[in-house]
């Protein structure tokens, strides 16, 4: 049969990629895998030794990953494996390293949170290997199979760990909420994914990316009859971007948010708001600068046959960021929870990054990549603080546990200092850099509407100072509450210095950071929109200003 | 009449699933979904994906079973007070009923040999088909396939982690 045969040559070339491509991601199967066995082998009071192999095997992983970056760098170009299920590009390979840091750091807090909860138990890093690997495949994914099935794998384990303290009510009810909403979001997700599927009759995002120009015109020929397919693909769109928004919390889909992030532990919380956060845009950004980005612009009605004009997700995501932006900031100023106040804090960073999104331009989608690898940072370092302040019998989330902490933890205080003010994105910190490379990108373009979104972009962030400066007046000026001192463990200092390092020098030399992300930003396949001057002086029938990067890809 | 089947099928299998959500008894929600999932198998049969209709009817009928049972013990499903005595008119539907569908049966037992089979195009024979399935499964699509070998694992561990007991600390 030659088919088979066929099969067994496609066998081999599967072999040989998969010991290349997937080399990061299984290398954390078999490091989860083997935590969970040594999770059985060793005595109760010895657990935190698999926190230490967990770390280990996110090392060996980030080893294979700088591996792969230097084979895609040296032959210049991106792979493409596994039938067209992956690409590993500069893309890819940035949030991986993010998403790596991101865990590693997580994993460095959680030690000493478990011991105080008394839940040291294997498993939790086991869920957080898992959750990593699903995040993995998620940036490399360019198959909306792939992409579901690893975004069900990392958040199926999130919600797990969001509920891993049984015995804490808050813990549970956020489990439950987290779990009805997410499962709920993967549904409408995955309605518009089947959806685009009918549309075009293919999985794979690059063809999809090809067929969508022909089946989003106004004219579109559907055997033989003229069919007006635009509003379906649009709702298709729509129903993607829903999912994505409640993903990483955007409004209107973000009320889930605060009440998981309040009753999660604390450490999962701080992974919560950054890794999945961040994989959760790598994905959005997947799906629309590279599977639909003709839907961007407005779709073209046809003025003879009197249909009109549709928009595209560019307004779309404009609208959800500058609510998004208004409203976390507004409800963060009235908060008193600090894991309460930070999620509505998260929510509002989601309507920052997605202006990069929409942006659409190099600096636009250099400043997506960048701002999230900052928040990932800058956000576990606030989290970890937070984490520094829980003892036995104080829960150390309020804001009142924060009075007078300069005198009881110096350095501590001014390391949680220089995080919030990189989140509220003042110069010497890393947060200023990512802040202005998204307002760059926006003002770059000189579409009006868009100017002015970064102008409600930088007002929303002075407003932001308003609750990250009521962190510091609480620590500087107001009076010790409770004189009980803080216990830090060797992990958690280790993990708030090296990212308070970072912060500090990013801030100071971004430039190696910036030439990364430069990378990402102009991977194949991501186009980039250049908006007119004046939409009203040019009739060109073509798709308007679009710059041919990449060769694009072929029309059916 | 593909069409026509397609919509009373598809009917059928709405409906079914509305029912879930409307009834009150679990049971009654659990048999309606094994309604939905018999109407979607033949819907897979009219797509030529025999296999995975098969595999629909196995699995899900047999792990609707399961939830059939679960629900039964563990959610102590509110006892009903069942109403068959007071349907007695239906009883005398019934024989009548059961005869037309034993004739039927009869029918297409009868009348199997003469029906010309579809014509079967040039490549599509293999669609649907173990081999095929099996053969896109392990070439094509052997990431996600893998990928969601990793989910079950995960999900696994993730049920024991929160239903273990807390007695044994």
């Amino acid at each position: 049969m030659p088919a088979l045969l066929q099969a067994a040559t496609d066998f081999q070339t599967i072999a040989r990629q998969a010991g290349q491509l997937i080399m990061p991601e299984a290398i954390l199967t078999l490091f989860a895998c083997a935590a969970l066995i040594l999770d059985v082998m060793l005595p109760r009071n010895r657990k935190r030794v698999v926190a230490w192999v967990c770390l280990a095997g996110i090392g060996a992983s980030l080893v294979s990953l700088g591996i792969l970056y230097f084979n895609i760098s040296s032959r210049e170009a991106a792979r493409t494996g596994f039938f067209d299920m992956i690409i590993i590009d500069n893309y890819a390979v940035v949030f991986k390293l993010m998403f790596l840091i991101g865990a590693a750091l997580s994993i460095l807090l959680s030690i000493k949170y478990l011991d105080t909860e008394g839940e040291q138990r294997g498993e939790y890093y086991a869920l957080i290997l898992f959750s990593v690997t699903g995040m993995m495949f998620m940036a490399s994914g360019v198959d909306l199979l792939t992409l579901f099935i690893s975004l069900e794998l990392m958040a199926i384990s999130v919600y797990i760990l969001v509920g891993f303290l049984k015995r804490d009510q808050r813990s549970n009810e956020a489990a439950m909420k987290y779990f009805l909403l997410g499962a709920f979001s993967s549904g409408v997700l995955l309605y518009g994914i089947s959806l685009v599927y009918g549309l075009t009759g293919t999985t794979n995002l690059a063809k999809i990316a090809a067929a969508l120009p022909t089946v989003a015109s106004a004219n579109y020929n559907l055997l033989g009859t003229p069919a007006d397919m635009r509003y379906l693909v649009l709702l298709s769109m729509i129903l993607m971007a829903a999912g994505m928004f409640f993903k990483v919390a955007a409004v209107p889909f973000h009320m889930w948010a605060p009440d998981a992030y309040e009753g999660a532990p604390t450490s999962i919380t701080a992974f919560m708001s950054v890794a999945v956060k961040a994989a959760s845009f790598a994905m959005f950004g997947r799906l629309f600068l590279y599977g639909l980005p003709d839907l961007r612009g407005a779709l073209e009605g046809d003025p003879a046959n009197n249909i009109a004009g549709l928009p595209g997700w560019a307004l779309l995501l404009g609208i959800v960021a500058a609510i998004t932006m208004v409203w976390g900031n507004l409800a963060a100023l009235i908060q008193n929870n600090t894991k309460r106040l930070l999620a509505y804090s998260s929510i509002s960073h989601a309507g920052f990054t997605l202006l990069g999104l929409i942006a659409g331009n190099q600096t636009g989608y250099t400043a997506f990549i960048i701002y999230l690898f900052i928040y990932t940072l800058m956000n576990l370092g606030v989290f970890g603080c937070i984490i520094a302040l829980r003892r036995r019998g104080i829960a150390g989330d309020r804001m009142e546990d924060f009075n007078g902490l300069v005198r009881k933890a110096p350095w501590l205080t001014v390391m949680m200092t220089i995080f919030l003010l990189s989140l509220g994105g003042i110069p010497p910190t890393a947060g200023f850099v990512g802040k202005l490379y998204l307002f760059m990108g926006l003002i770059e373009t000189g579409n009006p509407w868009l100017v002015r979104l970064a102008i409600l972009a930088v007002l929303m962030s002075a407003v932001s100072l308003y609750y990250y400066i009521r962190f510091i007046r609480a620590m500087y000026i107001e009076p010790e509450s409770e004189p009980q001192p803080l216990s830090l463990s060797r992990p958690l200092q280790t993990a708030l210095a090296v990212a308070v390092l970072l912060v500090m020098l990013i801030g100071v030399y971004p430039q190696p950071l910036i030439r990364l992300t430069q990378k990402a930003a102009t991977s194949q396949g991501l186009k980039t929109y250049v908006y007119e001057e004046k939409p009203a002086a040019t009739d060109s029938t073509d798709q308007p200003g679009a710059v041919p990067l990449p060769p694009t890809p072929p029309r059916r | 009449m593909e069409k026509a089947l397609f919509i009373i099928i598809a009917v059928i299998a709405v409906a079914a699933a509305l029912n879930v959500l409307i009834q009150r008894n679990p049971l009654y929600s659990a048999l309606s979904l094994i309604g939905t999932m018999a109407a979607l198998s033949v819907l897979y049969v009219m797509l030529r994906a025999q296999f995975i209709a098969a595999v629909q009817i196995v699995v899900y009928a047999g792990a609707i079973l399961v939830l059939f049972i679960f629900v039964i013990m563990l959610l102590n499903a509110p006892k009903q007070q069942l109403q068959i005595d007071k349907q007695k008119g239906l009883r005398y539907l019934a024989i009548p009923l059961a005869g037309l569908l034993l004739a039927e049966a009869f029918y297409v037992v009868w009348r199997v040999q003469d029906i010309a089979m579809p014509v079967v195009k040039e490549g599509e024979e293999a669609v649907g088909t173990t081999w095929s399935v099996g053969v896109a499964l392990f070439t094509h699509y052997l990431l996600p396939f893998q990928v969601a070998g990793v989910l079950l694992l995960m999900a696994l561990i993730g049920a024991v982690v929160l239903a273990r007991r807390e007695g044994d600390k």
